[in-house]
């Protein structure tokens, strides 16, 4: 059914202001997928700068326990306070404090989780590419996808605030457990740190949903006419996958999120236990209530989380390197299927993040099990994409350079969380830095490499204007090397047993971690030298929004997907011509084709009487 | 919302009625309704019968409403007349519903130390 | 630019993009809802016999309010048929009785049912001091029947005794006079003083407000003695196997004098979510319930009022309504349906 059938009669929609839409219309409450796309992008990518600030000033510690920042440490401290700065001994200031880098690593959890990662992968790639892989106009809900940007918006205000009111930022952790969260930053009833945390995670959540569901019915409803589920590209399975996770994992986390909200400001004990002591003072809480169903309802939400974080960049991935090998991916229905499997599975290994909580052997062996089913679909994901690569015509283009190192990096997080799988092992390793390590080389070198592959591969369909291949090859390899400096050591830091949330880097340990303590300097040397890794890139992003060279064509990747199909940029309404689908996603170096690959909504070759000569040429190619 | 640009033409959609009377299963839904409000004053009569131990009136009332919201959801959210789609999110959301619940229970009543009622 | 199926349904799927839309919000609220019961669940199991209170809530106004919600979510289905048959007058009628049926939740629970509860105290009493509440508790009579132990003293909170230290008199009497409170005796030197609600002429004294026993404590150099209270029935008559379960009719506070000296007092409050994990689990997803039920009044009196989104539309483009009604439909009856199950399990069990 074609989309110009349904035209005629519906326009009490939302056409009005498509016709000539103001500056507020146009640049900020759009309705347009696109902008919206990008508003999610920029203000994603400058939390994701952000939160890795806020790492540095915790590696400076971690690496010079109680010596003051240098260059900037009284700035700092004129910036974010007392709480999180004092003076030294000798009157220096800009020396973090316990509090502060408990804050500081709180919020770097946070905010590059839920404030970095999930509005770039998932919200700015997904809005913007997503509709026009599957040759819709644009989202099924446009008002709502604007509402969630608005909504993802308020939250981001409450999360910087939260670092300017007495008391500073939430200290207690990403993962916020209570009694600590429960009692901590109090002061003011609603202007603390902790409290402008939840309300901030209610509103991102509530974000989140909106957005979700909008990609959803998109995906469903709004798929142009020839594109059957098997012909989508990968990347917008992993974004469907992606949003019913969103869905039907975030709730639980928000009725959580707000019991805690109501733990602090109407003292209920939801999760304060009876008899809770502290400071040698009992609490006037009635008690009755359990910290461990904050752990069970957190995690319920992020442990489907942190699949929320590695699928649009697996879908990423995939895309770029079927455009670079210029060849099919390998094997298409069993990564299909294995997502599909993942994204099931993931709802139901939660537990194995509170192996720590007492659990006996019966439930410890559900969750063990489950959890080592769910490496299989990961692992065959992996594996396609690696498969995918062999006997290519490789490229080795930016984005397929990050694409690539994707693979070896995300291997090596996924390896090392299988150990974590088993109790026996977790219970030495939980909370120490081979966790960090585990975690951060799925997200770091997996996704966020993933993300930049994104930025380079998309940037021309988005402007109109190719980033500089030279500051991206040195935006690539200064990133490979730095950031495996950093993450790497984590692992044998971690079976030392350094803990997690040392503010002193365990320096007040010295007889555990004397033999690991020196790597603590490297990474953090390492961490700089990462940031300056990124100038490049930020000066590379910037600049050529004016002057960098404009794309030869439409499609200067020479790309199968539909997204390529439209004018550049895509204007609202995305495409000038009727869009059908004939073929596949990923047809690249058919046989017998004129050129080595064949977009998605070209027509097949008109039927031809038997013994009539071909109309189309085969191409002798050099060999 | 306004609606400025009617391009001239005529005819509204559907100005004819989509489905006749008949088709409306305007009984139908007054008699689940009905059903409904008997149905809640049978859970309030039962949860003052004694049935043996809380937890069995706890499963009696748990059928009663189950009963009910199936009536809801079938008939008046036409879940009856839908295809699959919609089934299938809801299934899932189901499971997971029932895989909060059930897990986070199997951890209350396998604690470590073998005794039970462990969060006081 | 005109985005498909927003009105016809797409035929593989057989939706409308705002139906396949609700539908996945509910599943979302589906798991929100879950996780609370899940809470409420774990909370419930994990509390200690006779802390989990029974009977506190008034079962025939919230069976009448699940009666109300039931017959809204008849209304709503009935204005859907009425627009899919044309009938634009009844579409009216149904829409607007569902609306007054929502409203009329709302005023019932805001108005009464939650107003009633903060004005009614409890206490819970020491572990070691229930013995010296036996007269009020019954917990041997209770243990010979096998049924959970009384731990908490309640009903209306009449006067408070307190000592308060003659230095800071002055602080009392300015919280006395900012709360309408009177103090006797008045006599000097005298130690025990009580603290009450100012009587009006010719009018039933008031009871104390429980908020206001706790400022009255949080006063400097207010020490607070005991507390004396119009006992539950339960408490009145504890031995009295009417108090063994709770019955259909509510019964309120008593006149019987009951007193209940701070020092045995464990925590206290008016029965609002601080006072125990019951009253927390139960404010909270009433609340939240509550402010779905308003979201959905809202909404449908959007579509209710003759303005260009709302009933106006019935003339442009009636099946575009249709599906309207039918979406904000579908969120009542999901609301209809979360209150299906809290009823019995906050009222009833």
């Amino acid at each position: 059914m074609s989309t110009a059938a349904t035209l005629t009669h519906e326009h009490d929609a939302h056409d009005d202001h498509h016709h000539n839409p103001g500056f507020w219309q146009k640049w900020v409450f759009s309705t347009d997928h696109k902008m919206i796309g990008i508003q999610y992008g920029t203000t994603g990518l400058v939390f994701l700068f952000f939160g890795f600030c806020l790492m540095m000033i915790m590696r400076w510690q971690l690496a010079h326990p109680g010596a003051p920042v240098p260059v900037i440490g009284s700035l700092l401290q004129s910036i974010f306070g007392s709480s999180a700065f004092a003076a030294d001994a000798h009157g220096v200031r800009g020396v973090l404090t316990p509090d502060g880098y408990n804050s500081f690593g709180a919020m770097h959890g946070t905010i590059m989780v839920f404030f970095g990662i999930v509005p770039v992968a998932f919200a700015a790639f997904g809005n913007f590419v997503v509709p026009l892989q599957i040759g819709a106009p644009d989202m099924t809900f446009p008002r709502i996808n604007m509402a969630s940007f608005w909504c993802f918006f308020i939250s981001c205000i409450f999360m910087v605030a939260s670092f300017f009111v007495d008391g500073g930022a939430a200290k207690s952790g990403w993962t916020s457990y209570p009694p600590l969260s429960g009692i901590s930053d109090a002061g003011h009833i609603f202007l603390n740190g902790q409290t402008l945390w939840g309300s901030g995670m209610v509103f991102n959540i509530t974000a989140s949903l909106l957005g979700s569901v909008n990609f959803i019915a998109t995906i469903i409803q709004l798929r142009a006419p020839g594109m059957t589920w098997m012909r989508l590209p990968f990347f917008v399975w992993a974004q469907f996958v992606t949003a019913f996770l969103l869905v039907l994992a975030f709730p639980p986390l928000e009725a959580a999120a707000v019991m805690q909200l109501m733990d602090r400001a109407f003292h209920t004990s939801f999760f304060m236990p009876t008899g809770l002591v502290v400071a040698g003072h009992i609490t006037h809480w009635s008690g009755g209530g359990s910290p461990i169903l904050w752990q069970h309802l957190f995690w319920f939400l992020a442990h489907p989380e942190v699949y929320v974080l590695i699928l649009p960049g697996i879908g990423m991935v995939a895309e770029i390197i079927a455009n670079n090998t210029r060849k099919p991916l390998y094997g298409y229905k069993a990564m299909v299927g294995a997502i599909f499997v993942l994204g099931f599975l993931s709802f139901i290994v939660w537990a194995h993040h509170m192996y720590m909580t007492g659990m006996g052997a019966r439930v410890a062996g559900f969750f063990q099990t489950t959890t080592i089913i769910i490496s299989i679909p990961s692992v065959i994901l992996v594996t396609a994409l690696l498969l995918s690569l062999w006997g290519g015509s490789i490229r080795f283009t930016v984005p397929m350079l990050f694409a690539t190192a994707f693979l070896p990096m995300f291997g090596i997080g996924g390896l090392t969380g299988i150990p974590l799988a088993f109790n026996a092992v977790d219970l030495y390793l939980h909370d120490t830095y081979y966790i960090i390590g585990h975690f951060h080389y799925v997200v770091a070198p997996g996704t966020i490499f993933a993300i930049f592959a994104g930025v380079y591969y998309w940037y021309p369909k988005a402007t109109g204007r190719m980033l500089n291949d030279t500051l991206g090859r040195i935006h690539f390899f200064l990133s490979l090397i730095f950031i495996n400096c950093i993450f790497f050591p984590m692992f044998l830091q971690g079976m030392a047993g350094v803990h997690r949330r040392w503010y002193d880097g365990g320096a007040s340990y010295p007889q555990l971690i004397t033999p690991v303590i020196h790597w603590n300097n490297f990474m953090s040397v390492a961490a700089f030298l990462l940031g300056l890794a990124q100038l490049p890139f930020i000066f590379n992003f910037c600049w050529s929004l004016f002057a960098g060279r404009k794309v030869p064509n439409d499609n200067p990747w020479d790309a199968t997907t539909l997204e390529w199909d439209t004018p550049t940029p895509p204007p609202h309404g995305n495409f000038i011509k009727e869009i059908r689908v004939h073929r596949g996603p990923y047809e690249y170096s058919v046989p017998g084709a004129v050129k080595d690959f064949t977009p998605q909504s070209e027509a097949p070759e008109v039927d031809r009487p038997p013994g009539a000569a071909s109309a189309t040429p085969v191409v002798a190619h050099a060999h | 919302m306004s609606d400025s640009h009617n391009h001239g033409k005529e005819v509204s959609p559907g100005t004819e009625p989509a489905h006749k009377p008949h088709d409306m299963h305007l009984g139908l839904y007054l008699g689940v309704g009905g059903f409904l409000i008997c149905a809640t004053i049978l859970t309030v009569y039962l949860s003052y019968v004694d049935f043996g131990s809380r937890k069995a009136n706890i499963i009696v009332a748990m059928i009663v409403a189950t009963v009910k919201v199936g009536f809801v959801a079938a008939i008046f959210m036409h879940l009856k007349g839908e295809k699959w789609t919609i089934w299938k999110f809801l299934l899932f959301t189901m499971f997971f519903v029932a895989g909060l619940f059930f897990l986070t229970l199997l951890h209350t009543s396998d604690p470590i130390f073998g005794t039970t009622h462990n969060t006081h | 630019m005109q985005i498909p199926y927003e009105v016809t349904a797409r035929p593989d799927t057989g939706l409308y993009n705002a139906k396949l839309g609700i539908w996945l919000f509910l599943a979302s609220e589906v798991m929100l809802f879950g996780g609370l019961f899940s809470a409420y669940i774990f909370l419930r199991l994990g509390a200690e016999d006779g802390y989990w209170p029974h009977g506190l809530l008034n079962v025939p106004v919230g069976a009448g309010n699940t009666i109300i919600l039931i017959g809204s979510s008849v209304t709503v289905v009935l204005a859907w048929a009425s627009l899919k048959m044309r009938k634009f007058m009844q579409y009216k009628i149904w829409m607007g009785i569902s609306i007054l049926c929502g409203i009329a939740f709302l005023v019932v629970k805001l108005a009464y049912e939650w107003p009633q509860k903060f004005e009614h105290f409890g206490a819970f009493i020491k572990k070691d001091a229930l013995s010296k509440y036996e007269g009020y508790l019954g917990n041997a009579h209770l243990k010979e029947k096998g049924l959970d132990p009384r731990v908490e003293v309640s009903g209306h909170l009449h006067e408070v005794e307190i000592n308060v230290d003659s230095a800071q008199k002055d602080k009392l009497d300015a919280f006395l006079e900012a709360n309408d409170l009177t103090m006797s005796p008045e006599a000097e030197g005298a130690k025990l003083l009580v603290v009450e609600h100012k009587s009006e002429e010719g009018k039933p004294r008031e009871g104390m407000s429980p908020g206001v026993a706790e400022d009255l404590e949080a006063v400097p150099g207010v020490k607070v003695i005991a507390f004396r209270l119009g006992l539950d029935p339960v408490n009145a008559e504890p031995m009295n196997p009417e108090s063994d379960k709770p019955h259909f009719w509510y019964k309120n506070p008593t006149d019987i004098p009951g007193r209940v000296e701070r020092e045995d007092v464990e925590s206290y409050s008016a029965f609002v979510p601080k006072h125990s994990p019951y009253f927390a689990v139960y404010f909270t997803i009433t609340g939240l319930h509550g402010l779905h039920v308003l979201a959905g009044v809202l909404i449908m009196i959007y579509f209710w009022l003759p303005i260009a989104g709302g009933s106006n539309m019935f003339k442009r483009n009636p099946e575009h309504l249709a599906n309207r009604v039918e979406v904000v439909g579908l969120f009542w009856h999901f609301v209809d349906l979360v209150w299906i199950f809290v009823f019995p399990i906050f009222y009833l069990l």
